[in-house]
């Protein structure tokens, strides 16, 4: 909950957070650290100075910090927390399912815990999805088309084993594909940030909400046009946020681009904790007033509805979260210390 | 002995301008500008020793393939054809790399290993595009503010020459005229200064929405450009002095100051 310098209450959704474990512990090999350390790098190069975390806290932070860091000084009233395997860089993997689930049943109103698979795994990525599904009914999925996998150095949206995983996970009501198409973290032979797949698994799949984690940043013009023309595709706000601090006025040219070409509806904020903590965030955006010349060349307007749409009102419509009843849920569950 | 140390100062510095003119294809800026070459040093027999280093152990292979290349020419176009060794340092694949230049391999030998598909040429084509539309923005942009549409739009290349302030650092005209001499090979100065890439003559009508066009490319490379700097500036462990003292940046990061990188210091705030 956002409590504006106004007084009026804001729901939040936080549509992209990580409870990881990236210490040297965990680490298998070199690019294990290299991973690491290349969140760091932009936590470190993004952060306003006084939200900089130690090294090994931001390595491994604790269960208790993820739980303060949203929702006691932070100001998520609930947070989507995406996981990602990497188990050739991490003993354990970098932040998997049965982690994000265990730390989400201490905080049952809190978490939505969305799975992951790698359709080239083939008739296993079918299993797991069936597995994700029994054991943790997940509502949604992250996906990373830039994963190495064995001689694979990448996959397409539109694959024929894609297609079959994305048919199960229709059938199976997990209606919410996120999908990684920003900075590239691993590389790729080809364009590393073409979007262009998301049309054709889009277009193909009208019963999947299909989010553009980063809004294909730096592929913006591309993401935008394929968000024009197909209903059901959404852009998280994750990684393009942070700039509102460093860089206003360019963050004003892109969020001038995302609701002249997308809409107010659909954008997500993501905070993608830990690299960024959401207080900061969701009181900067809160704040944010577009430049009047930016705001006159796209004729768009970023107006208290539209942050406050943004902000958590259209995740929780995909997500089917009703807000009163999520309200009411937070508010009878056990006292939260009050932020300092 | 002082024609010793001409030479060299006249070496050096023909080094660093060749390396400098070798952009970071993505965002069209200068390597030396971007922080990317450690180290370029020349040794008392001539040779020529270059450390090269990106923002991320990531970095697409395709761009540092491309790199590579250009600042291979670059020191191999140097006027005492010097022997050289190029290193590419903590980059995922650096030992590939490093080993294939060592034994003289071409890119696409060393490369070929990691499956690059693309048609090199094709991508440096497209890079060639944005390059040239960021650039055109930036004259475009800043001639509006005193010039009327119409003026604007019947320059020519002759005129926008003239429009050149006297040298200075930031010639943005100059890396524009750069770019259509690239895009038309010995096109004459009676041309119209501002084209759309693909040739056509921009009436009034056309300037909003062509201007909207060159802002969304800017504004990916912009992305970029802002990552790359932030990244390598957390990574090159360079301390940020703000009134003369380290920032808490440096103390949480343990940084040190840098030893002594030849060359002029690539940061900007």
């Amino acid at each position: 909950m956002y409590i504006t310098p106004e007084g009026k209450e804001i729901f939040v959704v936080d549509g992209h957070t990580h409870f990881w474990d990236g210490s040297p512990e965990n680490q298998r090999n070199v690019h294990g650290k290299q991973f690491i350390e290349c969140f760091y790098g932009y936590h470190t190069a993004l952060s306003p100075k006084e939200q900089l975390w130690p090294k090994e806290k931001f390595e491994k932070y604790s269960a208790d910090d993820l739980y303060r860091d949203l929702f006691v000084d932070g100001p998520d009233d609930v947070a989507i927390v995406q996981s990602t395997y990497l188990k050739d860089f991490y003993k354990n993997g970098f932040n998997t399912i049965e982690r994000n689930a265990a730390v989400a049943a201490r905080y049952p109103e809190r978490f939505i815990v969305n799975g992951a698979f790698d359709p080239r795994d083939g008739e296993k990525a079918l299993e797991y999805i069936h597995f994700m599904k029994e054991t943790y009914d997940i509502k949604g999925v992250k996906m990373y088309t830039a994963e190495w996998n064995g001689a694979s150095k990448g996959w397409k949206l539109d694959d024929p084993d894609a297609y079959r995983c994305f048919e199960l996970c229709e059938k199976l009501g997990i209606r919410n594909i996120h999908v990684h198409k920003g900075p590239t973290i691993i590389p790729l032979n080809k364009d590393a940030f073409d979007v262009h797949d998301v049309d054709h698994a889009a277009t193909d799949f009208q019963g999947l909400n299909w989010i553009v984690e980063h809004c294909g940043l730096p592929r913006l013009d591309d993401f935008c046009w394929i968000a024009v023309q197909e209903t059901n595709v959404y852009g998280g706000l994750a990684v393009a946020l942070p700039f509102i601090h460093s860089r206003p006025r360019y963050f004003a040219e892109v969020i001038a681009e995302l609701l002249f070409w997308v809409g107010p509806d659909k954008l997500l904020f993501g905070s993608d904790y830990g690299i960024w903590t959401p207080r900061w965030l969701v009181e900067k955006f809160w704040a944010f007033e577009l430049p009047e010349d930016i705001a006159r060349e796209r004729g768009v307007q970023l107006t208290p509805e539209i942050k406050e749409k943004i902000l958590g009102l259209n995740a929780a419509r995909i997500y089917d979260i009703d807000v009163a009843a999520k309200k009411a849920a937070i508010a009878a569950g056990p006292m939260l210390a009050a932020a300092e | 002995m002082s024609t010793v140390a001409t030479l060299d100062g006249g070496r050096q510095g023909e080094l660093w301008r060749r390396l400098r003119a070798v952009t970071d294809p993505e965002l069209d800026e200068s390597i030396v500008d971007m922080g990317f070459v450690e180290r370029a040093d020349i040794l008392a027999d001539g040779t020529v020793v270059v450390d090269f280093r990106l923002p991320t152990y990531w970095c697409s292979p395709n761009f540092v393939f491309l790199m590579l290349e250009d600042v291979r020419a670059a020191v191999e176009g140097l006027s005492w054809a010097p022997a050289h060794r190029l290193t590419l340092h903590d980059h995922m694949f650096a030992e590939d790399v490093n080993a294939g230049l060592a034994a003289g391999r071409s890119f696409p030998e060393i490369f070929g290993a990691l499956a690059v598909e693309d048609d090199l040429s094709a991508l440096r084509a497209k890079f060639r595009e944005k390059a040239f539309k960021r650039r055109q923005e930036t004259v475009l942009l800043d001639l509006r503010r005193t010039l009327t549409d119409a003026t604007l739009l019947t320059m020519d290349l002759a005129a926008l020459a003239a429009a050149r302030p006297s040298a200075g650092p930031d010639d943005a005209i100059g890396r524009y005229l750069e770019a259509v001499a690239l895009r038309w090979p010995g096109c004459g100065t009676d041309a119209p200064a501002f084209r759309s890439y693909e040739g056509a003559v921009l009436g009034p009508a056309d300037l909003d929405g062509h201007l909207a066009d060159l802002r969304a490319v800017r504004i990916n490379m912009e992305f970029s450009g802002a990552l790359c700097r932030g990244l390598k500036g957390t990574r090159y462990k360079e301390v940020e002095m703000v009134d003369g003292e380290p920032t808490l940046v440096d103390f949480i990061l343990d940084r040190v100051p840098p030893r002594g990188c030849a060359g002029p210091s690539a940061h900007t705030a």
